[in-house]
């Protein structure tokens, strides 16, 4: 008796399982149609991966009056970065996706490649102001995907006391010798060199390509003699004691965080962190990162792009295209940039931010010279790339691997 | 068998002497009687929907989600359009001729079974040490409930924080002992024997609250009496304590095991897995696959997701199994 009342328990169990699997699967698709068409009323949504700012900041004021200005309501989401990419590929999934999508900029070809995102043909946003190396991030198979709002990239800081002490100039770091040399001298000095991140994630080699792209590698071949000396240099810093062994679980925070010690003499870190220097406590300076030969070598860039999501309705795209054009003609970009510590994506942001603070130049001296992660037609194969790649450079640092055979596998496994 | 063959007599008793021992309800039960279950089974049905309806919506349709996610080929494109081929097990396949796996389930063994047994041996002797009342005991014992009551996320970071190679606590007090510095969270042979050190400070907890109200329903006088009878300390507890305390020891390891195999925060804030894989486990590389990475790959990251899920139902069956026999010898 036990037993038959489980039994048939669970087969009716089972088949409200079903039901309810059913209904709510019904319940899913009949809301994407409700939301799609009471946004159609006049609110267009926003998301964007700024959660720093509330209500009040100059972000979102300028988010409001550029809806106004196109004659639309504008609600503003935002999320965590890391958070945004999937929620997008969810909302898209759902038929929601939000009207301007602002989204790190090596997501952009992934967007792209789910077919989330419009051209910039459909949606009309003008890019021919942008400078080409920016806007190459969110190109992909000849197509334009969104306009960057701006844009960050890694520089050195350098602590001026240290290298006083030591008796470095750092107008004399113009390769990698000479940077090899300062850190010795430094060392020899009795503080620590350089500290920067190389955690095995994608912040691991966004802080490695510089050196990567500066040794003359390329993505599409891990295994070069020039990637092999890229982590070479980093590996005998390691070896050396000029970088601290806690490089390896480092992010870009906490690499910031031994800086601030006062300890270093270098600090590999993007623009995002000088309003922190400013508070360090003692004299900084910037230099762009050299090539192993001298000259600035090509950074990722960093920062985010504004793109706008495919619609069922299409006649969105208008409204849609006045809120980009207002959060990207000049006047704002150059507030919008300042507020996020970022330089401007256009040559004439760039000089009027370079004319107001001189100690931008440096700055935007290595957006110039930056290169997008998946510029080069890379787009989504990028990803896998930079997972193998962070690889091969811990397994380096870490000794399990020679620098040579690291790569050699990252080359075999990135390749398949 | 057994059980159904006397139920129809019991049954027919009582209707036999109901009439006639109480003589107003069968006019009742006669009018009761040929809509009384049907009424009685819709009643049942509607008590029993919201519950159906969570488990279907919250459980059974994540999970049918799940499996769906690990049996198709899902790229970004196809998880918006939702039309991904169906390609059967070949995700599985993938996951398991990845060089990741070998080593992932490995240290996702070992994690788990290092954690455990220290989490129980610690926490079955702090357990036992305040099982004796004495003063202060139970300010004693709040105190070592703190690793429980700390967010994951605070705990892990203080964690990584004192292991930090360079400006570590853990690596200052080695140095005062002469011993040299220990890289231990940026060394491939000390990765994972950090966040298992890590696992078991955050397990203990459990254990010893478990196991301290185990030792509360354990009589006293059974103790006394082995103690008339001339065992020892140790004696007492091998042979009475402890053989007492297994069916309690069963259900701490087995919610132990379910919690320790899919930790992955503690893993993640600490290494990120690493160096170089060093420290992944099935956990943590299924997260990876799906959300760590520019470019997700759910397909993968859910078939890793279900294997663990199929790993901790084995042990639940295991136990279940042992449960009964427990009850049936």
């Amino acid at each position: 008796m036990n037993t038959s009342v489980r039994r048939r328990f669970v087969v009716a169990s089972l088949a409200a399982v079903v039901v309810a699997a059913t209904a709510t699967a019904c319940g899913s698709s009949s809301s994407d149609g409700s939301s799609g068409s009471t946004a159609a009323g006049g609110t267009y949504t926003v998301w964007d991966p700024y959660p720093q700012f509330d209500g009040t900041s100059d972000w979102v004021k300028l988010l409001g009056s550029c809806g106004s200005q196109a004659g639309v309501k504008v609600k503003r989401t935002s999320f965590d970065t890391t958070d945004l990419t999937n929620k997008t590929l969810l909302a898209a999934q759902q038929g929601n996706s939000p009207d301007v999508l602002i989204v790190d900029n090596p997501v952009v070809s992934t967007l792209a490649d789910a077919g989330v995102l419009t051209t910039t043909d459909d949606s009309r946003i003008d890019t021919s102001q942008v400078e080409p190396n920016l806007l190459a991030a969110g190109q992909s198979g000849g197509k334009t995907y969104g306009t960057p709002i701006g844009a960050n990239t890694l520089a050195l800081y350098y602590n001026k006391e240290v290298l006083k002490a030591a008796g470095v100039d750092p107008a004399s770091v113009k390769d990698w010798a000479s940077l090899n040399a300062a850190l010795a001298k430094v060392k020899a000095a009795g503080k620590k060199g350089i500290t920067f991140s190389a955690i095995g994630t994608e912040e691991g080699s966004f802080q490695f390509l510089p050196w990567f792209w500066g040794s003359g590698a390329q993505l599409t071949d891990l295994a070069s003699d020039q990637a092999v000396a890229a982590v070479t240099l980093w590996k005998d810093w390691l070896k050396e004691g000029y970088a601290p062994n806690s490089v390896i679980s480092n992010t870009q925070t906490t690499s910031w965080q031994e800086f601030a010690t006062g300890q270093y003499a270098f600090a590999e870190n993007g623009t995002w962190q000088l309003a922190n220097a400013k508070k360090a406590g003692f004299g900084y300076g910037t230099i762009a990162i050299p090539t192993s030969t001298g000259g600035t070598a090509p950074a990722p860039t960093g920062g985010e792009f504004v793109t706008v999501p495919v619609q069922k309705d299409t006649g969105r795209y208008t409204a849609s295209d006045k809120i980009v054009s207002c959060l990207t003609d000049a006047k704002n970009l150059l507030a919008t940039d300042t507020t996020l510590s970022y330089v401007g994506p256009t040559g004439q942001v760039q000089n009027q931010q370079a004319a107001a603070t001189p100690e931008l130049k440096v700055w935007v001296q290595a957006v110039q010279a930056a290169k997008g992660r998946t510029s080069d037609d890379l787009g989504t194969k990028y990803p896998k790339i930079s997972e193998h790649l962070w690889g091969a450079v811990q397994a380096a640092l870490t000794g399990s691997k020679s620098p040579k055979d690291a790569l050699s596998a990252a080359q075999s496994s990135a390749s398949q | 068998m057994n059980s159904t063959a006397p139920t129809p007599g019991a049954s027919a008793a009582p209707s036999a002497t109901d009439p006639v021992g109480t003589a107003p309800p069968p006019s009742g039960a006669a009018d009761r009687f040929p809509h009384g279950p049907r009424s009685q089974q819709w009643a049942a049905w509607g008590f029993l929907t919201p519950v159906v309806i969570y488990l279907g919506a919250f459980y059974a349709y994540p999970l049918y989600r799940n499996l769906d996610l690990s049996l198709r080929n899902y790229t970004v494109r196809s998880f918006v359009q939702g039309n991904a081929p169906f390609t059967g097990l070949e995700n599985y396949r993938k996951v398991v001729d990845d060089p990741t796996f070998v080593p992932a389930l490995e240290h996702t063994v070992l994690f788990t079974g290092v954690s455990l047994f220290f989490q129980y041996a610690i926490g079955l002797a702090l357990a036992v040490f305040f099982a004796q009342h004495f003063r202060l005991s139970a300010t004693l014992r709040a105190l070592f409930l703190v690793p429980w009551l700390l967010p994951l996320i605070v705990s892990a970071s203080t964690w990584s924080w004192m292991l930090n190679s360079e400006s570590g606590i853990a690596n200052a007090a080695l140095g005062w002992l002469g011993v040299g510095p220990v890289n231990w969270l940026t060394s491939p042979s000390w990765s994972l024997a950090s966040v298992i050190i890590a696992n078991i400070w955050i397990g203990i907890p459990f254990n010893l609250v478990v196991l301290h109200s185990g030792l509360q329903a354990i009589p006293a006088s059974l103790n006394e009496a082995a103690a008339i009878d001339g065992a020892n300390a140790w004696q007492r507890f091998w042979r009475v304590t402890f053989p007492l305390l297994r069916p309690v020891s069963a259900i701490t390891l087995l919610l132990g095991l379910v919690y320790t195999l899919k930790v992955f925060d503690i893993i993640w804030i600490m290494t990120r897995g690493g160096p170089s894989d060093s420290s992944t486990t099935l956990a943590t590389w299924s997260y990876r696959l799906g959300f760590g990475n520019l470019l997700p790959e759910f397909g993968p990251g859910a078939a890793v997701g279900n294997l663990l899920v199929v790993i901790a139902l084995v042990f639940g069956l295991v136990y279940i199994r042992a449960q009964r026999q427990q009850d049936n010898p």
